[in-house]
């Protein structure tokens, strides 16, 4: 049941509001500490986070296994990379062109892989994901397969004030804007008409048709804003890194977000953030302890595979639901 | 029949591969009756139901509801035009409230759910509206339980509140009160001859019995056919019927066989 | 003579991927698990093979001790791992066999290094004349060979023996086997292991051609999802239908069409453009295929 709406007691309100004045005062904290170098892992993190939030959307909300979602946050950056590389920096146009590229992707392929259902839903996305990576591939104007490097950055103005995405500080502050934009917006959505109509849907989509529900055209909404959003965190992942590659569109991308996603929890407003930060944060301490990180990354996610089902959102989901009792 | 049907399928045809599972079924409805349809196991009831529902695509034939010609239209559609079905095997949303499974059937049949912004809570009137339905079909002290509690019986009830949400013309119900013991077939049928006055019922039932006892008219399948309709009495006494379905031993298991395939 | 030579090549790849596979649309249709790890044991069958043939000196040896130590490896992971997610939903099933991606990658990776040298046995290192005018190399003869053979074993075995019997029961109708009191247990592993030694298989015979290195398992895994979409899944003849035409289209696309682009297109577009538009055809049929069946070419399952 939809109980994340319920209001949330005192000791939660405290923590999340410790949570977030550390996640605001970051970058000073770190640079007090003498760990400025971490900045970028963190802002590395808050984007992945906003790219696992929108598979959130369409796979634990939709109930849609896409496996080729890091398409379009491949296609995002691509988009983003490809205008600066024209000379184009203003980041509200980077911005209006990767909406709109992204939700014709989106809509393109949604119209036709939601016209499947099950495993063969799954292969055809991943089919025109795979499509998406062999054609950024062969862009040899735009680094092919090495990849495309991006000197400069998103440039925003508005009046006098000028904000540079190459400001690292700038950066985490616009990307945790866009984070905490789309934890809201999925909260409200969440209990809402559209919310309720999916949870139907993915419950029992023939049920919900039966009822009276247009699954196909409410499947592919969400389908369509899930795409965007994860466009979105193409965008900002190539301001941060200053560089894409085929590689962010390959199905493997498209699997660690999964993970993140599944990690995290499915269907859990937190769960993109809490798969992206606990994902990426032990990469970084495995990989500087061990050469083998990805090895134990491996059996820490299948330890969570096999005995934490509900992931990580959903165990402490749970613990408050039996200590309520 | 006086007047129009409300529902009439002429000339159904469904084929899977080489099987016939439906064969140039002609099924009329007339508005405000109990029209039961019988039949053998595997006779293609189901199959039939799914179609009038729009889950199956017909192979060939019309289906004209209300007058309108529906043969293609989606099946969302038709529940929005007051054509709604239950299963025969139960389809709850497991993750939602008895009382939030009927919201979310009265929220269909109700405008648009484009909306991601307002909660639905706030639309008091939906929720007033699934609380009468629940209490129509006498589930109103199961509200807020989760699926997972309620009996065999009450799910089917639960199923049947969800059909009439919408305030449905037709509603098609795929044997109601199939697994059921005597004294929930005995609440389900008291049920089915309540909505009498609300709607008009297509039935789909294995208990004979309980069939004679609701239906204004029956309709009798075999082997995808429709053999036999009328009165419950003069299907009865039917003699294609008797021999197909209803008395003779030896025929009865062989036309079973021969349709079950 | 171009043209046969690239459409041999393409039926050689096609019956690699065959062997993949093969073992795939088993899993996939018998346990209903959809394994992300089975390329990984195509990546450890060409390694093991790489290492007993550095170890032995011998090309036969090294492929028959690979393909034994990998269908025990793949039975032992179904055993002890993979046996547990038969219950849980394909979502989870993603995750941990992702997750067994990673493991094995690296695990790899630690026992032999990022790579490994293989090459084809001397003997067969010379080309073979066919035809007059025709040569082709005499171990891309071998790997036709050793293709249409196990797919000829396959078939018999899959509809000449009583396993194969129960095997394809299990796949259109997994209630139905265990009703009929097939031991459903035993049965899968031994299917495990079958999928595992044909992974094995083609693992040591791409090798020569392909490289051994860690992560080879990636990009064939999906064209053998692929194929297994094409053919339907739960299907032994599918599979080798939809992997013919698979190994066929990427082969043959990618010479063919970098001919065609090269009347068109300067040169370096044409190199990169013939294997890009070949690989998107292959998606590109999948997805015709699917339009007009829907459930593959040869579904299985009822």
């Amino acid at each position: 049941m939809l109980s994340e709406a319920k209001h949330p007691g005192l000791a939660r309100s405290v923590a999340l509001i410790a949570l977030a004045a550390i996640v605001l005062a970051l970058p000073f904290l770190l640079r007090a500490l003498g760990f400025d170098f971490y900045l970028s892992l963190a802002s590395r993190i808050v984007v992945y986070a906003i790219a696992a939030t929108s598979l959130n959307l369409v796979l634990g909300y939709g109930g849609m296994v896409s496996f080729g979602h890091a398409a379009f946050v491949g296609l995002g950056a691509y988009v983003t990379g490809v205008m600066i590389s024209e000379g184009v920096q203003s980041g509200s146009a980077h911005l209006g062109a990767v909406v709109l590229v992204t939700a014709f992707a989106a809509l393109a392929i949604g119209a036709i892989s939601l016209r499947t259902r099950g495993v063969y839903f799954i292969m055809i996305t991943l089919a025109f994901a795979q499509m998406l990576f062999y054609l950024a591939n062969s862009v040899k104007g735009y680094g092919g397969d090495e990849g495309l490097n991006v000197r400069a950055r998103s440039l925003f103005s508005l009046g006098g004030w000028v904000l540079d995405l190459k400001n690292p500080l700038a950066l985490y502050y616009v990307a945790l804007a866009v984070l905490a934009a789309s934890l809201f917006a999925l909260a409200r959505f969440v209990p809402s008409r559209l919310g309720y109509a999916m949870l139907a849907i993915r419950d029992d989509d023939v049920r919900a048709e039966a009822i009276g529900f247009p699954t196909y055209r409410y499947k592919l909404v969400v389908f369509v804003a899930a795409g965007v959003l994860g466009g979105i965190a193409g965008a900002l992942s190539v301001n941060l890194q200053g560089y894409v590659s085929p590689n962010a569109l390959h199905w493997t991308q498209s699997g660690t977000l999964m993970v993140m996603v599944i990690l995290g929890g499915v269907a859990t407003v937190w769960g993109g953030v809490a798969g992206a930060a606990v994902l990426l944060l032990l990469q970084e301490m495995l990989g500087s302890w061990t050469e083998h990180g990805e090895f134990w990354t491996g059996w820490v996610l299948l330890a969570v595979v096999l005995f934490a089902r509900r992931g990580l959102v959903g165990i402490a989901l749970s613990r408050r639901a039996q200590s309520a009792t | 029949m006086t007047e129009l049907p409300l529902l009439a399928a002429r000339g159904l045809v469904k084929r899977f591969g080489g099987l016939v599972a439906t064969d140039h079924v002609d099924l009329f409805v007339g508005r405000g009756e109990i029209h039961a349809l019988i039949g053998p196991n595997g006779a293609g009831k189901t199959t039939l139901v799914a179609q009038l529902g729009g889950q199956l695509p017909c192979d060939e034939g019309r289906i004209v509801f209300a007058g309108d010609d529906i043969t293609r239209l989606p099946t969302h559609l038709r529940a929005r035009r007051g054509l709604v079905r239950s299963f025969q095997i139960t389809r709850l949303f497991a993750s939602a409230s008895v009382l939030e499974n009927v919201a979310l059937a009265v929220q269909a049949a109700r405008g648009s759910s484009l909306g991601a912004w307002r909660p639905v809570r706030r639309e008091r009137a939906l929720f007033d509206a699934a609380r009468t339905l629940l209490d129509d079909v006498g589930l109103a002290a199961q509200a807020q339980l989760a699926i997972g509690a309620l009996s065999h019986g009450q799910r089917r009830a639960l199923e049947v509140a969800m059909t009439l949400a919408g305030e449905p013309a037709l509603v098609m119900l795929d044997e109601p009160m199939a697994g059921m013991g005597h004294e929930e077939s005995a609440r389900m049928e008291q049920l089915i001859a309540g909505l009498r006055r609300r709607c008009t019922v297509l039935l789909i039932e294995h208990d004979v019995d309980a069939v004679f006892r609701l239906a204004d008219r029956v309709s009798v399948l075999v082997e995808g056919r429709v053999v036999a309709t009328g009165s419950p009495a003069a299907v009865r006494a039917d003699p294609g019927v008797i021999a197909a379905y209803l008395g003779d031993a030896a025929e009865a298991p062989e036309a079973a066989d021969a349709a079950s395939a | 003579m171009l043209i046969v030579e690239q459409a041999l090549n393409g039926l050689q790849f096609g019956l690699m991927l065959f062997l993949l596979a093969a073992g795939l649309t088993l899993v996939f249709g018998v346990m209903d698990m959809i394994n992300l790890a089975h390329g990984s044991l195509y990546m450890v069958g060409a390694f093991v093979a790489a290492w007993l043939v550095a170890l032995t000196g011998s090309f036969v040896l090294g492929i028959a001790g690979a393909v034994v130590l990998t269908a025990v490896f793949g039975m032992a992971l179904e055993v002890v791992l993979l046996r547990t997610l038969y219950a849980r939903d394909h979502l989870s099933q993603v995750l941990a066999t992702f997750a067994l991606i990673l493991i094995l990658n690296d695990g790899v990776k630690m026992i032999f290094g990022n790579d490994l040298p293989l090459s084809a046995p001397a003997a067969l290192a010379g080309p073979v004349e066919l035809l007059p005018g025709l040569v082709y190399p005499a171990y891309r003869l071998l790997i036709l060979a050793v293709g249409l053979v196990l797919a000829l074993l396959l078939w018999l075995l899959v509809q000449k023996t009583r396993m194969g019997a129960l095997v394809r029961a299990g796949a259109s109708n997994r209630t139905m086997a265990t009703a009929l009191g097939v031991d459903i247990t035993r049965l899968f592993t031994f299917v495990f292991g079958i999928g595992a030694a044909l992974c094995a298989v083609a693992g040591a015979l791409l090798g020569p051609l392909l490289a051994v290195q860690v992560g080879m398992g990636e990009n064939i895994l999906i064209l053998a999802f692929v194929v297994i979409v094409i053919g339907g899944i739960g299907s032994i003849r599918g599979a080798l239908v939809g992997a013919i035409l698979v190994g066929g289209i990427d082969t043959l696309g990618r010479t063919l069409l970098q001919h065609l682009f090269r009347e068109f297109l300067p040169p370096q577009w044409a190199s990169a453009a013939g294997p890009a538009v070949a690989s998107v055809a292959v998606y590109v049929f999948m997805a015709v295929v699917l339009a007009v069946k829907p459930q593959g070419l040869f579904p299985a399952r009822g």
